[in-house]
């Protein structure tokens, strides 16, 4: 009995830190829209200075509380640095731009970080008073987690009270529904966005220092909190503070006593909480409406035009280099081409879902990754035939986003990236965890081709074949009436349900189609690397994945292949240097403030006219 | 009061305003009459800031307001009531009002939700419900009372009786002549002769986002409007 | 004449509010019929009851013979029901020929193709659609760059597209000037007449109203408190009472 209870409690003080963090996350998302994937590394930031500041503030038993206040507040002024000087610049940019500014936010920190505090683990100091257990019913308690549940507690009464009983309060829940109104009332939004920030970043910093006795400091804090907090504020419904403490409680308990049941499931469990949640209330528990939709901008809603002939003979230029490429390049120049071609395949097949299909993916990575995967076990453990693998692996994962479209359809907007994300995270965690059968960590090794393709330049031609053929096939698909359904389920719902037009199924075989084409990319790539590994699968390739595509921008259907080609090539630069991430990071940042219609929306924009058709006047 | 001044304004590419120039006198109630796409919305939002002009010159009590933030546009004590309403729908009444609220003003007696209750009735007793929860014109009223709030000397309303009921029209005429006696001069627009000449002292037509004709109410004939107005 | 669409007994309740309160009226072919009443009354509930936005919580709705409860919105166009929507819907990324084309393709049950380029499919249908509302001179344009009344009628080709034999629209004329209301409402008249279609219509311009409906249904709070031709409900005291007022209903009398 007593036990139970103690796993209780834990269940509970292991939900504060998330709800800490979620509940910055969801004020954040409610007033800006901007779905803040740094959030995570403010959190990291938080536990870290607290660590160094209990060290060095002279305050006695004070210091320890002193520090973690102090976190915070120093957290919370980042954030404020970080809204002022860059998101604000980008508040006109459409939202998917912001995901790329902040995700190169979590680059920056992530670098910053291991120069400023070291690569190191830190263990964290405990809490002087609290570092005692209690004795419930024979099983032991640290009291310290007992302080951290009525600290979320508080803090969870203290933020009800400022939105609901508070001017400021009034105002940043008018902001959520319609900030334009707000500024012709005489309000300042641009002072409340920053101080909206302020205190969501000041409770991550918060999150992060109160949770350093029981977890401690270590680089890989920002993105693992950030899935988690994803979670959160998904199951509990965006913008609701009562949500966000419901939805980490229920987390935080079913993984408390799930770990009883199945030790291994943790992971799993979180996201198949979240399934199961948004598929009986698709805008969580405490969710209303629509308040998580993406508007789709109007500046990204020309007409599309098919190809005049100068871009068909710029295209055909482009061909005929590629053609010729093997007489002239080095074999580093080669592989480098392959592995262009392959993501360029697979952004192509992430853009054909984003930009006509208006569906946008944080878990992309699950159809490379499960191609890479699928291609693999069938050489490991039938010890199949390159051909077949290629031909199967596809197959396989077009079944897969069939299973997971099914669920992801049934929403839209924000939530449907995010159960994309919670899907993606589920198969990471079957691969990863599942050893006997995946390999796990070690991954899958010796994948080769067949013999007559082992030859590089053979190999190239196959896979530019392959790829190429590929993104001609999703390029074309977005000229036919099956893609012109698409965009127009994307631009207005209402309207194609009006015209007797299925939208749900049309959106769920665009998925299949997705998963189709990225899981060929993921196969080829299995056998031009000769092995894989659960990175493939984890959340960071998916958001190369997106990069690339927002890189490209997504009103080109060129886009993705700029993307692909200007991804892998910086990548290559600088991913040699020391402390490359803080580099690629700030060209995220610089690329998104400098032109915030993408690459490919650029050069359109620059020298549209060399190739545009002129069928009629462009919006 | 209100002082615009050849203004040019674009959406995108395309020029919605040409050179439009207009005056308010305080105290006065002046219709901006043009069909749709005409430029009204265009022109108020201009005003306000919310879609910056290209060039011109607005003032407002003698002071430039040009491209100054919306909400300091509000503070100088311009309250702008937009056509499509928008309150806030998951905010109270009582709430909405308090996000609309601003400091009092000098030499002016701050309205209070009381008082604006007894102006609009109807909202008095759904003052705790959700705005959301209201009809259409009680969301018009709202809106209104929501800008007065901000004890505007000039309150803009933008084709406040489109999609009400005939009586609602007619009431909310009758209490947008009330704050004319209460000293707020308002500048609206609309699409209907008939319902300027209810309540307006003074009308510009627009047509092609440029100022076509000006007359007192009454001596605007059917002729002018007919000429601009209708399609 | 044939009887298209039969209202029977129809309620829909929100939180205990009776929207729609025991309603039941008939629409038969080649008539315009036009639904009023003051905001609230439950107009717009109605309106989606039969298009099969909402499910009703009892009573019928019978087109053409078929009851239609809780059939999805598509599953109802697909009996030959159009529909415009109060504020415009159309794709907006889309030309207006693109916009139209759509319709057709979904028509013809084509929309999972993926084989043919959409430029070549249903053209001539398509223009031939775009000339009966007018606007097949701008059939290259964005549906984004277009006024508002163009849209409306961009709206009214798409709705056409599948050869309806009952017309849903909610205020066609919103946001039009006046000279345009009319224009719309003839071109509405006109094809009523030669397809010998119905169309129920909501409106809160009254000349709108009682110039071009043939047939005019009252509501109030829920319930249907008149029904008849332009002349009687305009006389109606009880009418007068709650929507037009009195003042209103002497100026109409000139227009019917």
């Amino acid at each position: 009995m007593g036990f139970l209870i103690v796993q209780f409690l834990t269940g509970l003080s292991d939900a504060s830190g998330l709800f800490l963090v979620a509940c910055g996350l969801s004020l954040i998302f409610g007033v800006s829209r901007i779905v803040n994937f740094a959030h995570g590394s403010f959190y990291m930031v938080g536990a870290y200075l607290a660590y160094y500041l209990i060290g060095y503030l002279p305050l006695g038993g004070l210091s320890f509380w002193a520090s973690i206040l102090i976190s915070g507040l120093i957290v919370g002024l980042i954030g404020i640095l970080v809204e002022v000087l860059l998101l604000k610049r980008l508040y006109r940019s459409p939202e998917l731009f912001l995901l790329m500014g902040t995700f190169g936010l979590i680059l920056v920190i992530q670098d910053l970080s291991r120069w400023l505090f070291g690569s190191e683990d830190l263990l964290g100091p405990r809490c002087p008073g609290l570092d005692g257990s209690i004795d419930i019913l024979g099983t032991l308690l640290p009291q310290y987690d007992l302080a951290l549940i009525i600290i979320a507690l508080l803090i969870l009464l203290a933020i009800w009270l400022l939105l609901n009983r508070t001017r400021w309060g009034i105002l940043v829940r008018a902001a959520t529904e319609d900030r334009e109104m707000l500024a012709a009332l005489g309000v300042n939004q641009s002072l409340l966005f920053t101080s909206v920030f302020f205190l969501g970043s000041f409770l991550a910093g918060l999150g992060g220092a109160l949770q350093l006795p029981k977890g401690g400091a270590d680089l890989l804090m920002d993105l693992n909190v950030i899935a988690g907090a994803f979670v959160v504020v998904v199951v509990g419904g965006m913008g609701s503070i009562l949500g966000a403490y419901l939805a980490a409680l229920l987390i935080g308990e079913l993984s408390a006593f799930g770990v009883l049941v199945l030790p291994q499931s943790t992971l799993v469990m979180m996201f198949l909480i979240m399934a199961v949640v948004l598929i009986i209330r698709p805008y969580g528990l405490f969710g209303k409406g629509k308040s998580g939709e993406y508007e789709y901008d109007e500046k990204t809603s020309a007409p599309i035009q098919p190809a005049s002939e100068r871009l068909k003979l710029a295209g055909l230029g482009l061909l005929l280099l590629v053609l010729l490429m093997p007489l002239f390049a080095g074999d580093f120049q080669l592989v480098l081409m392959i592995e262009i071609a392959i993501l360029a395949l697979s952004s192509m097949s992430l853009y054909f879902m984003m930009g006509p299909g208006g569906m946008i993916s944080f878990g992309h990575a699950v159809f490379f990754g499960g191609g890479a995967y699928a291609a693999a076990l069938l050489v490991h453990h039938l010890n199949t035939p390159m051909e077949l693998a290629l031909f199967f692996a596809p197959l396989l994962v077009g079944l897969l986003a069939l299973i997971i479209g099914w669920f992801c359809v049934r929403l839209s907007g924000v939530y449907l990236a995010m159960l994309t994300l919670a899907f993606a995270q589920i198969c990471w965690s079957i691969v990863f965890q599942w050893s006997a059968f995946t390999g796990g960590d070690d991954g899958l090794l010796s994948i080769w081709p067949s013999d007559w393709a082992s030859n590089r330049i053979v190999f190239y031609y196959l896979t530019m074949t392959l790829c190429i053929g590929g993104i001609l096939i999703l390029r074309h698909l977005v000229f036919t009436p099956f893609g012109y359904t698409l965009r127009a389920c994307r631009d207005s719902a209402l309207r194609v349900d009006s015209i007797g037009i299925n939208l749900k199924r049309h959106q769920w075989f665009t998925f299949a189609l997705t998963g189709f084409f990225a899981g060929l990319a993921g196969s080829i790539y299995v056998f031009s690397k000769g092995s894989v590994f659960p990175d493939e699968m984890a959340i960071p390739r998916s958001f190369d994945f997106l990069l690339m595509v927002l890189l490209g921008g997504i009103e080109a259907l060129s886009g993705p292949v700029i993307g692909s080609a200007a991804f892998i090539w910086l990548h290559d630069l600088i991913s040699r240097i020391h402390f490359w991430q803080l580099i690629l990071g700030s060209i995220f940042i610089f690329l998104v403030v400098a032109f915030p219609r993408g690459i490919a929306g650029f050069l359109d924009n620059r020298f549209g006219r060399i190739f545009s058709n002129h069928i009629g006047p462009r919006a | 009061m209100l002082a615009v001044n050849s203004l040019n304004t674009f959406y995108g590419k395309a020029q919605i305003l040409f050179n439009l120039t207009l005056a308010v006198q305080a105290g006065e109630i002046v219709a901006l009459i043009g069909r749709n796409g005409a430029g009204k919305t265009t022109t108020f939002k201009s005003i306000m800031n919310l879609v910056p002009a290209e060039s011109g010159k607005i003032s407002f009590k003698h002071q430039s307001i040009y491209h100054l933030p919306s909400y300091k546009i509000c503070k100088q004590g311009l309250g702008y009531a937009p056509e499509d309403r928008r309150i806030f729908t998951k905010l109270t009444v009582m709430e909405n009002l308090e996000a609309g609220k601003q400091p009092p003003r000098r030499d002016f007696k701050p309205w209070t939700p009381e008082q604006l209750f007894e102006l609009f009735p109807n909202l008095a007793e759904k003052r705790h419900q959700d705005g959301g929860t209201l009809s259409g014109g009680e969301q018009q009223m709202l809106t209104i009372a929501r800008t007065l709030m901000g004890n505007p000397e000039m309150i803009i309303l933008d084709e406040p009786f489109e999609g009400l009921a005939p009586m609602i029209v007619k009431q909310l005429a009758r209490t947008i002549r009330k704050l004319k006696d209460q000293g707020v001069s308002v500048f609206l627009s609309e699409q209907n002769l008939n319902v300027a000449r209810l309540i307006c002292d003074r009308a510009y037509i627009i047509h092609r986002g440029s100022i076509r004709h000006e007359s007192p109410i009454d001596t605007l004939s059917s002729d002018q409007y007919e000429k601009y107005c209708s399609v | 004449m044939t009887t298209i669409l039969s209202i029977h007994r129809l309620s829909k309740s929100f939180e205990g509010i009776r929207a729609v309160n025991n309603i039941s009226f008939d629409l038969n072919e080649g008539e315009l019929l036009a639904m009023i009443g003051p905001n609230g009354a439950g107009k717009s509930t109605c309106f989606n009851l039969i298009n099969g936005q909402l499910v009703p919580d009892s009573g019928s709705i019978v087109i053409f013979g078929k009851k239609i409860n809780g059939l999805k919105p598509r599953h109802i166009w697909r009996l030959g029901v159009g529909r415009t929507f109060q504020i415009t819907s159309t794709f907006i990324s889309m030309t207006v020929l693109e916009n139209v084309q759509m319709a057709l393709l979904s028509h013809h049950g084509r929309t999972l193709n993926v084989v043919r380029k959409v430029q070549n499919l249903f053209m001539d249908e398509s223009i031939e659609l775009l000339e009966r509302v007018g606007m097949a001179d701008q059939q290259d344009r964005a549906c984004g760059t277009l006024a508002y009344g163009d849209l409306k009628r961009v709206e009214l080709a798409v709705a056409l597209a599948n050869n309806p034999k009952l017309l849903l629209m909610d205020e066609p004329t919103a946001g039009m000037g006046p000279k345009e209301r009319s224009r719309l409402m003839e071109l509405t008249a006109e094809i009523v007449q030669t397809h010998r279609i119905g169309v129920l219509f909501t409106e809160h311009d009254m000349e709108v109203v009682f110039k071009h409906a043939d047939r005019i249904i009252v509501l109030n709070q829920g319930k249907l408190v008149a029904q008849g031709c332009p002349e009687d409900v305009r006389r109606d005291t009880g009418v007068q009472e709650i929507y037009l007022g009195r003042e209103e209903a002497a100026r109409l009398e000139k227009i019917i």
